[in-house]
């Protein structure tokens, strides 16, 4: 999750988002040093006393000033393609779930083999355990396997929600009428949160995620378990 | 293929990829298994063939389908208002 005074993204749980987090360095990395460069020679033309009244033309530098940016752009441009591509693949999904988005909280279907269906509402501020985080915590969790494609199906009940969970590099709009998918693997066990990504009404900021990756024995005693609470 | 349908359902995990559906937009892959279950199992139930091949598509629609969405429909077809033509 997101810490105090945190600048760079939240550590990747899935490989799609190591991979953006690499592409975000890269990218990063040469907007850096352009802007040092221009800061850089910005300074140093205010700076100096000397003058030239003689400069009419100069075809090398301005080949060199066309050329270079448009080879910075393609470096640029093809690990984005690479991601972009990567995340199109065809999935062959072992899990689907269904994020239902409402006013103000979400509700999680696994319906593969049984109607599992349960509420996710925040945890208010004054019932929080020492421990638990302001805002994010949830009263159930979706608890996904861990290490296993899951396809989830984003969709909403009542207004525009979307659903993310940065950790993992995903956000899905929740449009009401309307099922949109996207796919993830964990690739380690841990608590992952995220927070309601488009604005829908009063308690827009209250509406928060967790998704909970475990191995698989503890998924499906977990399951059992919800399903018996039922 | 009755024998291959039962053993695709005794493997079933979830929804398999539809390549008629390939994009973000899964509305309609729902919509249509859901048509296509009640409609399979009209038309071998008007034949007095056994409807077990019919599974396949009600596993599909239940994975895929919002459970509100699946009532609703079910409310309407028993309503005689169901828009879809079954």
């Amino acid at each position: 999750m997101a810490h105090p005074s945190q600048l760079g993204l939240q550590d990747a749980a899935s490989p799609v988002m190591e991979e953006l987090l690499h592409f975000h360095d890269h990218a990063l990395m040469i907007v850096l040093l352009i802007s040092t460069l221009v800061l850089y020679i910005i300074v140093s033309m205010v700076s100096t006393k000397l003058t030239n009244k003689y400069i009419l033309d100069s075809q090398e530098i301005e080949i060199v000033w066309t050329i270079l940016p448009a080879v910075i752009l393609i470096l640029i441009a093809l690990p984005s393609l690479r991601i972009l591509y990567l995340m199109d693949e065809i999935n062959d999904p072992h899990l689907t779930i269904k994020a239902m988005g409402h006013q103000w909280y979400w509700s999680y279907e696994y319906t593969d083999y049984e109607d599992l269906g349960f509420d996710s509402y925040m945890v208010p501020t004054q019932d929080l355990v020492p421990g638990q985080f302001r805002l994010l915590e949830t009263d159930h969790r979706m608890v996904v396997p861990m290490e296993s494609p899951i396809r989830v199906l984003v969709s909403a009940e009542d207004v525009l929600h979307s659903w993310a969970v940065p950790a993992l590099g995903v956000k899905m709009d929740a449009v009401p009428g309307r099922l949109n998918q996207t796919a993830f693997i964990v690739s380690r066990p841990g608590v992952f949160y995220g927070q309601c990504s488009e604005i829908c009404g009063a308690n827009h900021s209250f509406m928060p995620i967790v998704v909970e990756a475990v191995p698989l024995v503890h998924f499906e005693n977990w399951s059992s378990l919800m399903l018996e609470d039922a | 293929m009755a024998e291959d349908i039962k053993g695709k359902l005794e493997r079933y995990r979830t929804a398999p990829f539809d390549s008629r559906f390939p994009n973000t937009n899964q509305t309609k892959n729902c919509w249509q298994n859901y048509l296509d279950y009640h409609r399979c199992q009209k038309s071998l139930e008007s034949k007095g063939v056994d409807v077990a091949p019919c599974d396949w598509y009600k596993r599909v629609y239940k994975t895929l389908c919002p459970i509100s969405w699946v009532e609703k429909w079910d409310g309407q077809r028993d309503d005689g208002t169901f828009p879809g033509k079954i």
